[in-house]
């Protein structure tokens, strides 16, 4: 499967994380709320005009903003 | 080697400090360990200030501390840099014992603070809270597997209800350091094997908590629902509000305090300094509420007869707009919208704050990440929110004019806020920072625990702003006799005046507005003024200046030179938009 990134996930398509394309600082704050390469995830929602997406990862929703979205790279299920 | 561990904490430990992720129920078990109220609500930040509390007594009397919710130990805001910063210096002091307050529902990420913990020298004892809705998602902890692996004692709690936390107070001496050992770099992956060895999910169904989320956060029914959930939310302030006024606290005021009054008033010869001090000036012969200025008859009228049944009626429903776990996604929402005025949607939540009182709305900015969020945040609240008590006398004063006298003192300020802001983002260097949170579940309110939070926060409102408005009142009457509100509304005729066309008197507004922007507004109701002047002083009271509770806060929060900016902004814009409406008007 080819790698894109989670801004290119539909809503309700589940992936996993390949990579996360960015400075220590910032993988460290996705980390820190799971997000991290290896864990699954599912996207439940984006908004209108580049807003963010929300994700299921485990139990917990997370909200990420649009710009921060596209550095996580992920592994589409086939659907 | 156990014993003595437990002996050694017993004679140390002289402080508890409650540490965990944000939202996952440290404040509910901090009052359930003080009995110290404290605000908590249903999503990450609520707690941005450490509060202090204590349990026990004699000997072991131990103080409790409820520190704002950190995901690590590597603090993006300035809520984290305060729970990180306690640690740290408890750790120095050796004095303390942690309470590690962990989600069950949410293990895994749990887990990734609770092992950077178990590194530090510090004694330390999880409380696994959440414990009856992870068993209803279908989640088991092996509670006894945990405590083996970590090496320190483990307690399932149900916060909100009590469940555990005897056990808890009772397992506290059992407090021990950690004795897991690992390598920093492999922390995830030893979190897997943990999570592997003591969770079991049985079954992963759609709840209708999830249902409802999912519609409240996709824009096609997100925004259309958010716009029922505030107009509703509007309307039943306004009904509650204006119900309890009219059918409680007026004919109270009317029909039993005025004749009271009256009585009082001829004691005392109805004229004279103490009078006029006591009860106003009579209207007609008569006590009027509303315009008498008397400490006894207007200053007890602005804040129980005219705030307070607004004040509850905006608690009630704030709180449970908190505690459903909605604020989060209204957040998400309204993000983009946010993000024109340089925030990002989380900014939301104080901004709603502001709407009660301005004080901790201020507070609320420390889950915003950086500096100039955090003074666009603060400048444009008090520029642009009016507090709850200000909103009530503006209702009081134009309510009688209807959507007339509403709209264009609300769209106004509504204006102003998304135009200075826009401007503040333009013109304040800097990146905003993106939305990054955590969407907590929704829940059905506690009952009990929303009114204990009404209850706290009315208790608060009689207790900082009661007196205030006493003293003002107060202010207001020799203001008058000394003959100052004269005197700087000769200065400053040229604005108050040609600018604004308010009369002289308004100035006396102005000044007061300092102490209580509710007791200005007030202020305006003898004056008699035309509909535009009402509009136009609202606003202008509203932009000016903050009253002098915020101004303290926004100074420690800000700094002053930061203030100082800020107040610049405040009073200019203030008597650009006064003038403008002055004209069109």
């Amino acid at each position: 499967m080819p790698h894109i990134d989670l801004t290119q996930m539909k809503a309700g398509q589940r992936g996993s994380v390949v990579a996360i394309q960015g400075g220590h600082g910032m993988r460290a704050r996705l980390e820190s709320m799971g997000i991290r390469p290896g864990v699954m995830l599912t996207k439940l929602s984006t908004q209108f005009m580049r807003g963010p997406i929300t994700v299921r990862v485990g139990t917990a929703h997370i909200a990420i903003g649009f710009g921060m979205a596209r550095r996580v790279i992920v592994t589409p299920e086939p659907e | 080697m156990k014993k003595i561990g437990k002996h050694n904490i017993n004679t140390i430990a002289k402080q508890v400090l409650l540490i965990g992720n944000p939202n996952v129920g440290k404040s509910v078990i901090f009052s359930r360990l003080t009995g110290v109220g404290v605000i908590a609500s249903n999503y990450p930040g609520t707690t941005v200030e450490f509060s202090k509390g204590f349990m026990g007594s004699g000997t072991n009397k131990m103080r409790v501390i409820d520190v704002p919710g950190s995901y690590s130990l590597n603090p993006i805001s300035p809520a984290e840099t305060v729970a990180v910063e306690m640690l740290e210096r408890s750790i120095k002091e050796k004095n303390s014992i942690i309470i590690n307050v962990v989600d069950a529902t949410n293990l895994e990420r749990n887990l990734n603070l609770t092992l950077q913990l178990l590194k530090k020298d510090i004694p330390m004892i999880v409380a696994l809270n959440l414990w009856d809705e992870a068993k209803h998602i279908g989640i088991s902890i092996d509670v006894k597997k945990l405590e083996q692996i970590l090496g320190v004692p483990v307690v399932p709690t149900v916060a909100i209800t009590g469940e555990g936390i005897k056990e808890l107070v009772k397992r506290l001496h059992e407090a021990e350091k950690g004795i897991y050992q690992y390598d920093d770099k492999e922390r995830w992956h030893e979190i897997g094997n943990i999570i592997n060895e003591v969770q079991i999910i049985k079954h992963k169904h759609h709840t209708i908590g999830e249902r409802l989320g999912d519609l409240t956060i996709h824009p096609w029914t997100g925004v259309p629902l958010a716009l029922i959930i505030l107009l509703v939310t509007f309307y039943i302030i306004r009904f509650i509000g204006e119900g309890l006024i009219s059918a409680l606290f007026e004919p109270f005021f009317e029909n039993l305090w005025a004749p009271v009054m009256m009585g009082l008033s001829r004691m005392l010869g109805s004229t004279g300094i103490i009078h006029d001090l006591l009860i106003g000036k009579l209207i007609d012969g008569g006590i009027d509420f509303g315009e008498s200025f008397g400490i006894l008859t207007t200053g007890l009228f602005v804040p129980f007869a005219a705030v307070l049944p607004y004040i509850i009626a905006f608690y009630l429903v704030l709180s449970f707009l908190e505690d459903s776990g909605y604020l989060p996604r209204l957040a998400i929402l309204l993000d983009k919208t946010m993000h024109v005025i340089g925030l990002h949607g989380l900014a939301i939540v104080p901004m709603f704050l502001a709407c009660g009182c301005n004080v901790p709305g201020i507070m609320a900015t420390r889950i915003l990440e950086t500096k100039r969020e955090r003074f666009i945040a603060a400048t444009l609240m008090s520029i642009s929110i009016p507090c709850m008590a200000q909103t009530a006398m503006i209702f009081g004063l134009l309510g009688k004019y209807g959507p007339q006298g509403l709209f264009p003192v609300f769209i106004t300020l509504a204006l102003v806020w998304l135009i200075t802001g826009n401007l503040m983002r333009v013109f304040i260097g800097g990146e905003s920072p993106e939305i990054f949170t955590e969407i907590p579940p929704y829940r059905l309110p506690y009952f009990g625990a929303l009114l204990k939070k009404v209850w706290m926060r009315i208790h608060w409102f009689f207790l900082e702003a009661v007196p205030f408005v006493l003293v003002g009142v107060f202010i207001v009457n020799i203001l008058h006799t000394t003959g100052v509100v004269s005197f700087v509304g000769r200065i400053a005729a040229p604005l108050i005046t040609r600018l604004l066309g308010l009369p002289l008197e308004a100035v006396g507004a102005l000044l007061i507005g300092f102490l209580r922007k509710d007791l200005a507004v007030g202020m305006l109701a003898p004056l008699g003024l035309s509909l535009k002047q009402l509009v136009v002083a609202s606003v202008v009271l509203t932009m000016y200046f903050p009253c002098v509770a915020t101004f303290v806060v926004i100074l420690r929060e800000l700094g002053i030179v930061d203030m100082a900016k800020a107040a610049i902004i405040m009073v200019t814009s203030a008597f650009l938009i006064g003038s403008l409406l002055n004209l069109i008007l």
